[in-house]
């Protein structure tokens, strides 16, 4: 992958509002913010009721899926372009996610839904229709999707990146700081982790660094481009971020999310973590 | 701790005694910013959190006992900063004019 094939700007975005091959999504943290206002033409994905199965913690399965994208109108040979808040964190998933049930052709709007209000263009707050499909999903790509037996299995022998906050990382929060800090589960980071926030790879804007500078903090970072890699962070949003950025921007191979992350890592019994702000041992 | 929402969000729910809250309100020429983010630094600098602003310009942030750097992003306003010190059990509230 490279950044043409999985990255659009807000300008090509406003060029092909009215392709009807070009479906846009918004997929939000703030499951509200698409009502208040959207692209124009934009449908919507709630994460929490589409995309996430209702009982179990696990996605929605294959034929859910299928469902799903059927009765949105979306095609099999439709590019989707995803956007939404928090620098695109919830839509980093959502592309994720098309690309685990093999959509073709998915890009990501770089600077989501924030560079488009900081440059001032339109939101509208009008329902688009679009007509029902036939989709079909492949099974899920495996590849991409980091369990939590071989995460374990990976300290001190692959990459992991933790792409939390210093201080998720060390334990001295448990949760995002714009979400109320009252987890269950215990502190801390997965020993050996590489402490790589995914901040590291936007601007202030939300956009994307170049590819040099992102080459450049996960090689400080001490990122072993030779080695597999599994990034995690606590529900999995932010580290698809940075997957994101290793597999689709920097086109490494074999880099996995780790979408149980923290709430699951931080939950299970019997498993090392390491506080503080340094890796720890094997 | 009184007054913490008057005419800002909500903190039905959330329990106060176990949140080291930081929140307030950006104002544009006297007038509450409707479109625009606010970002949590850590003490190093680092970005720890961002929330959009509220309709009527308000934020909130549950960090950690300590200082904390608030960064306004608005358009057609540039960035402005503001120092915070957070604690367990209370409300650091933080009016920012951009």
């Amino acid at each position: 992958m490279s950044r043409e094939n999985s990255l659009v700007s807000a300008q090509w975005v406003e060029e092909n509002l009215d392709n009807p091959k070009v479906v846009l999504i918004e997929v939000d943290e703030d499951t509200t913010a698409y009502d208040k206002g959207h692209i124009k033409g934009a449908i919507k994905l709630d994460w929490t009721t589409d995309l996430q199965d209702q009982v179990r913690r696990d996605f929605v399965n294959k034929a859910q899926f299928e469902a799903l994208l059927s009765e949105r109108g979306v095609a099999n040979d439709d590019t989707v372009v995803l956007y939404g808040g928090n620098n695109n964190w919830f839509a980093a998933y959502a592309y994720w996610y098309f690309k685990l049930y093999g959509h073709q052709d998915v890009k990501l709007l770089d600077g989501g839904r924030k560079k488009w209000e900081l440059d001032s263009r339109e939101l509208v707050g009008e329902l688009p229709s679009r007509e029902a499909t036939s989709y079909t999903a492949q099974e899920q790509d495996l590849s991409i999707r980091a369990f939590r037996d071989e995460t374990v299995a990976a300290i001190g022998t692959q990459n992991l990146v933790d792409v939390r906050s210093p201080d998720e990382f060390a334990g001295r929060l448990l949760a995002p700081a714009h979400l109320p800090q009252e987890q269950a589960q215990r502190a801390g980071h997965i020993p050996t982790a590489a402490n790589v926030p995914w901040s590291k790879a936007a601007n202030d804007d939300g956009t994307f660094r170049s590819d040099d500078e992102l080459k450049e903090i996960y090689t400080e970072a001490g990122v072993d481009w030779s080695k597999d890699t599994i990034a995690y962070c606590r529900i999995g949003e932010r580290s698809s971020h940075t997957w994101f950025v290793l597999k689709e921007l920097l086109g490494q191979d074999n880099v996995k999310n780790y979408d149980g992350s923290w709430t699951e890592y931080g939950s299970l019994v019997g498993v090392p973590i390491a506080l503080g702000d340094e890796p720890g041992e094997a | 701790m009184c007054g913490a929402t008057e005419g800002g969000l909500s903190l039905n729910g959330i329990n106060t005694d176990i949140e080291a809250i930081v929140q307030g309100q950006v104002t544009k020429g006297g007038e509450p910013v409707s479109t625009g983010y606010v970002r949590l630094l850590d003490r190093t600098g680092e970005f720890t959190a961002e929330v959009p602003v509220s309709a009527t310009g308000h934020f909130r942030f549950f960090a950690g006992d300590g200082e904390w750097t608030l960064r306004t992003l608005v358009p057609g306003a540039e960035p402005v900063d503001r120092k915070v010190q957070a604690a367990v059990g209370s409300i650091a509230e933080v009016e920012i004019a951009v």
